[in-house]
């Protein structure tokens, strides 16, 4: 079995996963982890579940509806910030 | 076949009217005009009547020579008295000059191209490629349509050197020149008359009764596709309620519930008394003639919901049945897709971006995407493009739709994305918007796109057409004959779409003629498992899935990037593709690299 990754590779297994997942590989250079998915049209509405089942399986967290904000997901930044809180909490 | 020198016709047929007398190519009275003709004309009884009084002597009781008499009279605008679903080609040898005409709402298909100083046309794409001087090549802005629209532009075809003639197109080939004109066009001018919805009922009621009736005519027995929806139930109700058909109905049912609809198809069954016949469709008989689907829609699509369509047809055929009655053109003529309703909420909601409450109407519509269902407003606000600086965007129903679709582009590859440059579907569409389009209501401007977009470019191809008759069976659609066409677009919206209640109209008119239980469902798109019916186990079901999207091969073929195409394929292998967007990419790159293999390379799959 994989390791828990530590707080600090979580951005980047958040973007490898978005990269792969939602973007096939492609615009990974142009693309940083500030950038808003939502103004990207990089997740549509099967993507925020895409991510949050990568999420909860990949960090052991779980991911409550009221979390379904862009403020907390909006982002590789974002989500990875969120992640740490949900595993500090 | 004939041949006179300059011109040669050449007719496969399927015998449905005088089963005897309706060989073709056939020419009048004295060779003067020879046809060549795909397609029924419903109303040529009616026709022959007015010609003979005319003075027109008729040796067949077939309406291929209603059409040669027709044009005898009244020249290249017979067409305009015509009901029914047509592709055919007159030689007048006399002004050595060929006329061609398609139906109005574009049931039947018409190919041509211009080779090597031939013009050739022909019903299939395949029979044109018969022709060595055909260059044989997919054009990029054609697949830049597909993997927007869903189909292509007429009269762009995947093919660079086909085209087809639009629906409701009419052409002439003379003295080495072609031209075509639109003979007939939608029109969505509001009546002026006060609106009495009883009499409307009744008339709606009455035009129906009289387009199945004439869809009825034939020589041989008549069957009709009954599929649990209300428009195909209604049609067999009114057989079952007007005439002495005997009544035999055909049905599609699957495995999954997502996607089976038996349980209404047994409650209309049940109360229409038909014998009826179904077959079931599983993922494993998706993949199965998918390469054989592709064969017969000769062009890519992004959801293989025409599969299961392929294997009915093949049920009808079984049962020696030639013609099926359907339901097709409904929803686009009488407000039943989910399409006008989300386009009836976005609008409400974009005028209070505020409101709290709205967004929940989005929920309702479809109560069976689960993932829409936990979303909060500012998501579903992006999603459904929901803006009000874009409620005046002529183009605003089908936005989401098309901005979704065109996210599959990603998967170009890096050549057909420099060929596309400089392009804008999207925007192409916007300057070939008719000129009324202006002055009629949102609603009726959603409709328009919907009738002249995917009606003809999918439902009735793709789905329809090509998918009956490779089984050589005839679709008929009483909801296209164009007076019910004309009635229905004439209609103030609301009695289309009542506050959310689509086809109001239809439902009032018909309460009497199918169960209750379908009257009130709720509407259930008509879908089959896409990605995931080629893949069992973590493998490919068959041979030709890896062999066609192997990085090999598509590095070859040039159309796809081979990277972002591999990790798809990784996400569908593991069952990890659930959504709309992964799925229609997977389902259209996969019958892309079919079209290419059986068309242009030749080389066969299986």
């Amino acid at each position: 079995m994989e390791m828990v990754p530590t707080s600090e590779n979580v951005p980047e297994e958040i973007r490898r996963f978005v990269i792969n997942s939602f973007l096939f590989g492609k615009d990974g250079a142009d693309f940083s982890n500030d950038d808003s998915f939502l103004e990207k049209g990089i997740v549509d509405s099967t993507g925020i579940l895409e991510l949050i089942g990568f999420l909860e399986e990949r960090f052991q967290i779980k991911v409550a509806d009221e979390d379904l904000l862009p403020e907390n997901l909006d982002s590789v930044n974002r989500v990875a910030a969120f992640v740490n809180q949900k595993r500090a909490g | 076949m004939r041949r006179d020198g300059r011109v040669g016709l050449a007719h496969r047929r399927l015998s449905i009217i005088d089963l005897a007398g309706g060989q073709q190519p056939m020419s009048n009275e004295d060779g003067s005009l020879w046809t060549t003709y795909n397609g029924e004309i419903f109303n040529y009884l009616e026709l022959r009547k007015d010609l003979e009084a005319r003075g027109h002597r008729f040796r067949t009781k077939s309406d291929t020579e209603v059409i040669l008499h027709a044009y005898e009279e009244y020249g290249d605008s017979c067409v305009d008295r015509f009901n029914g679903q047509w592709a055919f080609a007159i030689w007048d040898a006399r002004k050595a000059r060929l006329f061609l005409s398609r139906d109005r709402l574009g049931v039947r298909p018409l190919f041509f191209t211009i080779a090597d100083g031939h013009f050739i046309f022909a019903s299939e794409i395949k029979a044109i490629f018969c022709h060595r001087a055909v260059p044989r090549a997919i054009d990029p802005e054609a697949l830049d349509q597909v993997f927007t629209f869903w189909h292509t532009q007429p009269p762009r075809t995947i093919f660079r050197d086909v085209q087809i003639i639009p629906p409701g197109h009419s052409m002439a080939v003379e003295a080495g020149k072609v031209r075509s004109w639109p003979y007939w066009r939608l029109d969505y001018a509001l009546n002026d008359a006060p609106v009495d919805e009883a009499a409307l009922t009744a008339q709606l009621r009455e035009l129906l009764v009289d387009a199945t009736r004439l869809r009825l005519r034939a020589d041989v027995p008549v069957g009709a596709y009954l599929s649990g929806g209300l428009d195909s139930t209604v049609i067999t109700g009114i057989i079952k309620r007007f005439t002495d058909t005997p009544l035999k109905t055909f049905s599609v049912v699957f495995e999954d519930a997502e996607f089976d609809e038996s349980g209404y198809q047994d409650e209309a069954i049940r109360h229409l008394e038909t014998e009826h016949h179904q077959v079931k469709c599983t993922k494993a008989d998706i993949c199965r003639v998918f390469p054989d689907v592709i064969w017969h829609t000769e062009t890519p699509i992004l959801r293989t919901a025409p599969a299961p369509l392929f294997i009915l047809s093949d049920l009808v055929r079984q049962h020696g049945y030639k013609v099926v009655l359907t339901g097709e053109g409904s929803d686009e003529m009488l407000g039943g897709y989910d399409l006008f309703k989300e386009a009836k909420i976005r609008r409400f909601w974009g005028a209070q971006p505020k409101s709290r409450c709205r967004p929940l109407l989005l929920k309702r519509l479809y109560p069976y995407m689960k993932n829409l269902q936990s979303q909060s407003d500012s998501y579903l606000r992006a999603f459904f493009h929901v803006d009000a600086e874009k409620l005046n965007d002529p183009l605003f129903s089908h936005i989401p739709r098309w901005d979704l679709t065109a996210k599959l582009k990603s998967f170009f590859s890096g050549d057909v994305l420099a060929a596309l440059r400089a392009r804008d579907a999207v925007a192409d569409m916007r300057s070939a918007l008719d000129t009324r389009f202006p002055t009629w209501t949102p609603f009726a401007q959603a409709q328009w796109l919907e009738t002249t977009g995917l009606l003809p470019g999918y439902i009735l191809s793709s789905q329809g057409d090509r998918m009956s008759m490779a089984h050589s069976v005839e679709g008929r659609f009483p909801f296209l004959d164009h007076r019910v066409v004309e009635f229905s677009s004439r209609l103030p919206p609301r009695l289309k779409m009542k506050g959310l209640d689509e086809k109001y109209l239809l439902k009032r008119a018909a309460k009497d003629l199918v169960p209750a239980a379908v009257l009130r469902r709720p509407k259930q798109p008509y879908r089959a498992p896409d990605a995931e019916s080629f893949f069992a186990g973590g493998k490919a079901r068959e041979e030709y899935v890896d062999e066609l999207l192997s990085a090999k091969r598509l590095r070859d073929d040039g159309l796809f990037d081979p990277g972002s195409v591999s990790l798809l394929l990784e996400k569908v292998r593991r069952g990890r593709a659930i959504g709309v967007k992964d799925n229609m990419a997977f389902v259209g790159i996969l019958s892309t690299q079919l079209c290419l293999a059986k068309f242009v390379e030749e080389t066969g799959v299986n």
